[in-house]
């Protein structure tokens, strides 16, 4: 009895709290809700201020790269005189490739521009719209097909960078001529033979092809694409196997004692090391110990390696570790070795993971330059590299190298450049997510 | 564990396989590196002697005059660099390394000059945009002697410098000390300045009421050395990256200016405004005959013992020398190179095929 008057008393004391409680609840619900839509608006922020950045940067390098793929050609009716370009008519081809086809080039504009100035000037200011490297253009199509010598056949010729830049908008028209890149009488002859549809922009495959050159207008990521696939091709042959292996021993065989925990630490560290270091020891001791070519790509795959490794290992232990115990007590519990558990559920299981954590790490290496500078590959090659031990640069290199050149059609090459290693990491990264998406299995 | 022992072996065998140096067979082409300055000069001329002699290559690093300079000094043989370009001569304490080394014959080639030049956007307005190393000095120097002292630089605005100039904020963008370029702005112009309004005097008394040095050489380097110092509070920048940094620094501030190589100007001259120089406007001509005061000679440098072991050293050595491209038609000059006077072009061509050592 007395309890439950105790309780009836208890019960009307809350009833007549229980309007101000529930006033103060509702009031902390209110706060709570309104702190998760404050906790949902700054992340809805952060993410469209990174969009926006992100938005701010393709759109900036797009427009100024996207005319990095076309490419100004003059259409020139070349007269190849067997008079200078095999005189001695042997067809012999190393002969045929130091004939003088910069005066066969030269020929041919001043007929088309209605004949050679006789002012060395004006003429000067003429050939000028011709590239310095067609010459290696006629001489190609000359080597390929030598029966073409005596005749007069039309062949598309690279202008000159400035006409190029001209044409693209890079460089204004309305500068007075004195300080003009190209001046008024070159001028009028772009706009005489653009009427006449013989000059025209048109797909710069050469941006792919060509090797480094000193003119925009000639020079491409040929060496630089190789360079970068060998590269990978190393890292991916090294770094993988060597640092799965570290990570399967670390984590599943290594006793925990104070030296791995020190490996541990140390792997850590590693991974946070500034990549010039790497280009240090990749002098250090690919270079001078072991005496492996400068510039080849090999030692730029192999400082690469040694970069990714951290990254690889630490990848792979999260993997490993992010398998359920389940599984590997299922597989003890039907009898199965370490080996066997690690070899036939663990590791499948964590592939997927694996295989995330180095394409990242790749991504990262291709598109690094400052380990590069130091072992001699943030250079000029015109070679093609056929093995990893020749000379070489990387994409990443090219860049760096072009935005620092004076040549105003370079501006766009640059942005041209970054546009290719984007897609290409574009690409890597759109492999993990879909190797993620294809192994991950759910339990 | 069959498995693990695999593929540890495989490791270990790609690994000896990367370093059995039988793999690493003779150097097929020529190893240069250094100058940035010297950079596209030398791409250019890779570019024409490899249309010359398609058979031989050559591999143009980048870095630096000190960097190509300490590569080129690393020793003998075919891991080491064949050429060294440098924007400045070799120190004589880099001689005596590079000796130590065993790199005791070194070919040294002065192939031409570069000026330096200070600009302006060419948008923005300064009528009769002339300078002189005293106005340079007065407007950049860390202390500048006003009446018979020297007193942190007061100058805020050109036109405290000097009446003629506008009435802008003084920032100028000079090359960091990295560049080969800044020892030039350094002598020629800072120091030249310096003489002129009497800093350097100053400060030689200066060092000696100082009493640290008492010989007189180190006390007249000393005194050099601090006309060299540029202001700290912002006026004056280090550009530590390439002419390209530069310009952007210039299109960003109209009323900056900066210091580039002629060759660049060159190539520019519809986005910038170059000033005289004691009323000496920077051209090859002007450079050539030593007029316009602020140039230097380029250099690039030969390891002797190489010659003959590296296949195309002594072509590209003799190539990069010849009329056709350091001479006043050459790509060379198109570029922006100032071309030696032709005795020295003469003399240089006689001592290259003599092969004369340092």
């Amino acid at each position: 009895m007395e309890a439950q008057e105790v309780q009836k008393n208890m019960s009307n004391d809350l009833s007549t709290h229980s309007a101000e409680v529930k006033r103060r609840m509702s009031k902390r619900l209110k706060k709570r809700q309104a702190a998760e839509k404050r906790f949902q608006f700054y992340g809805m922020a952060a993410i469209f201020t990174g969009m926006m950045f992100l938005v701010i940067l393709f759109t900036t390098i797009i427009s100024k790269g996207w005319p990095a793929f076309l490419q100004t050609s003059i259409q020139l009716n070349v007269n190849l005189d067997p008079e200078i370009v095999d005189p001695s008519g042997e067809r012999n081809v190393d002969k045929l490739m130091q004939a003088n086809y910069t005066k066969i080039a030269r020929t041919a504009l001043y007929a088309e521009l209605g004949g050679k100035p006789k002012n060395r000037k004006t003429r000067k200011l003429m050939y000028k719209l011709l590239s310095r490297g067609v010459d290696v253009q006629i001489r190609d199509v000359v080597v390929a097909d030598p029966s073409l010598i005596g005749k007069t056949v039309p062949i598309w010729l690279y202008a000159h960078g400035n006409v190029d830049a001209l044409l693209k908008g890079a460089i204004d028209r309305n500068t007075e001529n004195s300080s003009r890149l190209v001046k008024d009488q070159q001028l009028e002859w772009i706009d005489k033979l653009v009427a006449s549809g013989k000059m025209a922009k048109q797909f710069n495959w050469g941006l792919f092809t060509h090797p480094a050159s000193s003119q925009p207008e000639t020079a491409g990521l040929g060496v630089a694409l190789i360079g970068t696939f060998f590269m990978i091709i190393i890292v991916l042959l090294l770094a993988i196997p060597i640092g799965v292996a570290a990570a399967l021993y670390l984590e599943e065989f290594a006793p925990k004692n104070r030296v791995t925990d020190i490996i541990e630490v140390n792997i850590n560290n590693l991974a946070a090391v500034p990549s010039i270091v790497f280009g240090l020891l990749g002098l250090a001791v690919f270079i001078n110990f072991m005496g492996l070519p400068r510039s080849g790509s090999i030692v730029g795959g192999l400082v690469l390696a040694l970069m990714t490794l951290p990254t690889i290992i630490i990848a792979t232990r999260a993997a490993l570790r992010a398998v359920s115990p389940s599984i590997r007590e299922g597989a003890y519990g039907v009898g199965a070795s370490k080996m066997q558990t690690i070899f036939h559920h663990i590791l499948p299981l964590a592939f997927p993971g694996i295989m995330t954590g180095t394409i990242i790490g790749i991504v990262q290496a291709v598109g690094e330059t400052a380990p590069l500078l130091m072992i001699g590959m943030v250079a000029f090659v015109q070679d093609f590299p056929t093995t990893p031990m020749e000379p070489a640069t990387a994409l990443p290199v090219q860049i760096f190298m072009w935005a620092t050149s004076a040549e105003r059609g370079f501006v766009e090459r640059t942005a041209g450049a970054t546009m290719v290693l984007l897609a290409g990491l574009f690409v890597l990264n759109a492999a993990a997510v879909y190797l993620r998406r294809k192994y991950e299995r759910k339990w | 564990m069959n498995k693990f022992l695999i593929g540890a072996v495989a490791v270990l065998s790609v690994g000896t396989l990367v370093s059995s140096p039988a793999l690493a067979d003779q150097r097929k082409h020529v190893s240069v590196a250094g100058s940035s300055t010297v950079l596209p000069y030398a791409n250019i001329v890779a570019e024409e002697f490899k249309k010359a002699f398609p058979k031989h290559k050559t591999v143009i690093a980048s870095g630096g005059s000190s960097k190509g300079i300490k590569l080129f000094c690393q020793g003998l043989g075919e891991a080491t660099i064949d050429v060294a370009n440098a924007s400045r001569k070799m120190k004589e304490k880099e001689v005596k390394k590079c000796a130590e080394k065993g790199v005791k014959e070194i070919i040294e080639v002065r192939f031409g000059y570069d000026g330096i030049v200070f600009a302006r956007d060419a948008k923005s307005e300064w009528k009769n945009f002339a300078l002189t190393p005293k106005d340079v000095y007065l407007a950049l120097a860390n202390v500048i002697p006003v009446g018979g002292k020297l007193v942190a630089n007061p100058n805020k605005t050109w036109d405290q410098v000097n009446p003629a100039f506008p009435k802008w904020k003084i920032t100028a963008y000079i090359p960091g000390e990295n560049h080969g370029t800044r020892e030039v702005f350094e002598k020629k112009v800072m120091r030249a300045g310096c003489k002129e309004v009497g800093g350097e005097k100053l400060h030689h008394a200066a060092v000696v009421a100082a009493g640290k040095v008492t010989a007189e050489k180190k006390i007249k380097k000393a005194a050099k050395k601090l006309c060299y110092k540029v202001r700290t509070d912002g006026a004056s920048v280090d550009i530590a990256g390439d002419y390209t940094e530069t310009l952007g620094r210039i299109d960003s501030n109209k009323q900056g200016i900066g210091v580039f190589g002629l060759s660049f100007y060159e190539n520019n001259t519809d986005k910038l405004k170059v000033a005289t120089m004691s009323g000496i406007s920077p051209s090859v001509e002007t450079i050539s005959t030593g007029k316009y005061p602020v140039s230097r000679p380029l250099f690039f440098y030969v390891k002797k013992a190489h010659i003959g072991k590296i296949p195309g050293l002594k072509e590209y050595m003799e190539f990069f020398t010849s009329e056709k491209m350091i001479g006043e038609d050459g790509p060379l000059a198109e570029y922006g190179l100032v071309p030696m006077p032709k005795n020295e072009f003469d003399e240089l061509n006689a001592a290259i095929k003599a092969q004369n050592v340092m």
